[in-house]
């Protein structure tokens, strides 16, 4: 696949109307990290239900729409899912959600940050919360 | 339409093999030369030579192949030196790029001479590797450091720049030509103001020798970087120029061989300009690389190539500003910008922009261009930057536009 392939209306509508844009206040998982190269920039926070579940999930962030789209989506597939589940996730699941087979050394990057963000953050809240319960 | 007024650019991309191959079946348009250059076949002819017919170890051995290495690196740095008017042999070094000459110049001038409290004044125009060099400097001497701004046509602020050189700054680096902008400085008499508020001058030449003639004398400029690979040159080559006087006053930069007189167990004598410098095995194929590179542009000509960039960016700027959704960022008029040209296509962000003209085969660069500051004093996040070069034609904006054509239809702007 080309990749300009990848500028079909669905990514273009998500990078134009992102869903579940914006900040969550209070939330339990705050992590952002950002592209060098691109100058992209993604922060996700969530809020984790008592199940330790996704109970909500907003990004907020600039850059192309490839990373735009894909924090956008990947905020939807997560909504509602176990924690447990972020760790499962790998760069497969992002191209089938983004309905591309590749994109491309140079660009794939843009579309791995938000998982990337997603990951450090959930990884981090799982550690600390092991460290808690390690401690207690 | 290939023939420019200046140049004869079918005949030159007929010296570059690179620019017959395909990109995603389309032919190529390269336009990414701020970044890198492509190499015409002198100068890979050259490289391969050197290892074919002449390969040893210069300035040790005694033996035939070794003396022909010595005698092509030192005609290489004579050769380089003539072209940005160096009298002397001694104020040409050779380093791995401008990058590099800029740190040599930190460690050799700037830690020995920089106190605490002297001011270091920069231009926000500069490429990363002219600031990030001296705020570690800076840092590490308790120095402040003040970017000079731009004014909204993209030019630096010299009213700002000569306010500043009242404060009699230690050491003042600037670019001569914006990688970004375009803009060309009056290097000439940003020197000559610097010169008399008693700073030493660091002139960032990387976007500059490989496009118009320079002259070191003319620019009475302290120090001069440039880097091989941005005018047809290898990469991995790149000169630093130093008034003799300077780099006198220097202390070596890396240690090792070549770069010594004499070790004794209880220490080392330095050598003499320019291998005190130098420390370790050279990089011949590159400095004889550079020299071929050099010579095929003095067949064509400085004066042209700079009229050709400049006929090339007055028609880019004209085809742009026609355009709808366009904006160019840097000074209006072709005569005051080298041969680069950055800007925005509506709200698309810059890669988007890059990955679609990528799939019509041109290739440009996006994004913040190693020059942060600016990018972000300018309001924006990132550019796109179409950059021109000797092997360009009107064909070749030609077909940027018609590839931003249909970013435009892919967006829907």
């Amino acid at each position: 696949m080309s990749s300009s392939d990848i500028y079909r209306e669905l990514i273009l509508d998500y990078y134009r109307n992102p869903r579940n844009f914006g900040k969550l206040d209070p939330h339990d998982i705050e992590s952002r990290d950002s592209n060098p190269l691109c100058g992209d920039e993604i922060e996700i926070q969530i809020k984790v239900s008592a199940d330790n579940k996704i109970e909500d999930i907003r990004f907020y962030g600039k850059g192309c729409a490839i990373s735009q789209a894909s924090a956008s989506m990947l905020t939807e597939l997560a909504k509602g899912k176990p924690l447990e589940w972020v760790k499962e996730l790998s760069k497969q699941d992002i191209l089938k959600m983004l309905g591309t087979s590749d994109l491309g050394p140079a660009r794939i990057k843009c579309a791995l940050l938000s998982m990337k963000v997603l990951k450090v953050g959930v990884y981090g809240y799982l550690g600390a919360n092991l460290e808690d319960s390690v401690n207690h | 339409m290939l023939k420019s007024q200046s140049l004869e650019v079918e005949r030159i991309r007929a010296d570059f093999p690179i620019l017959k191959r395909r990109v995603h079946g389309k032919k190529l348009v390269y336009l990414d030369n701020a970044a890198t250059t492509q190499k015409p076949r002198s100068v890979i002819k050259a490289i391969s030579d050197y290892y074919m017919k002449h390969n040893a170890n210069p300035h040790r051995g005694v033996h035939q192949l070794s003396i022909e290495a010595t005698e092509a690196f030192d005609e290489s740095r004579r050769r380089i030196g003539r072209f940005i008017g160096a009298t002397a042999f001694e104020e040409v070094i050779f380093t791995r790029g401008a990058t590099e000459s800029l740190n040599l110049v930190r460690f050799g001038w700037g830690v020995p001479h920089v106190k605490e409290g002297d001011l270091i004044v920069l231009t926000i125009m500069e490429h990363h590797s002219n600031i990030v060099p001296w705020q570690l400097l800076a840092a590490e001497k308790g120095a402040r450091i003040e970017f000079v701004r731009i004014t909204e046509d993209g030019k630096l602020d010299e009213e700002q720049f000569e306010e500043l050189m009242s404060e009699s700054p230690a050491l003042v680096a600037f670019t001569q030509c914006s990688n970004v902008l375009g803009t060309i400085n009056d290097v000439s008499k940003l020197c000559s103001l610097a010169k008399r508020s008693g700073a030493t001058t660091v002139v960032d030449a990387a976007q500059s020798v490989p496009h118009m003639p320079v002259d070191v004398q003319k620019m009475d400029c302290d120090f001069l970087v440039f880097s091989g690979h941005k005018m047809l040159g290898p990469m991995g080559i790149g000169i630093l120029y130093g008034r003799r006087s300077k780099l006198q006053e220097m202390q070596p930069f890396q240690s090792g061989g070549d770069m010594i007189k004499e070790v004794h167990t209880s220490g080392a004598r330095w050598n003499d300009l320019p291998y005190k410098f130098e420390a370790g095995t050279q990089n011949v194929e590159g400095a004889l690389g550079l020299s071929a590179a050099i010579d095929y542009l003095d067949s064509l000509g400085m004066d042209k190539v700079r009229q050709h960039e400049e006929d090339l960016t007055a028609y880019a700027l004209e085809r742009m500003e026609g355009a709808p959704g366009i904006t160019v960022y840097g000074p209006k008029k072709a005569s005051e910008r080298g041969g680069v040209v950055s800007f925005n296509l509506g709200d698309i962000h810059p890669h988007d922009i890059a990955s679609i003209l990528d799939e019509e085969g041109v290739a440009v660069r996006s994004g913040h261009h190693c020059a942060q500051p600016l990018i972000e004093s300018l309001g924006i996040a990132a550019a796109t930057r179409a950059s021109f070069y000797v092997y360009n034609s009107r064909e070749d904006v030609d077909a940027l536009m018609s590839a931003l054509a249909k970013a435009r239809r892919i967006f829907c702007i």
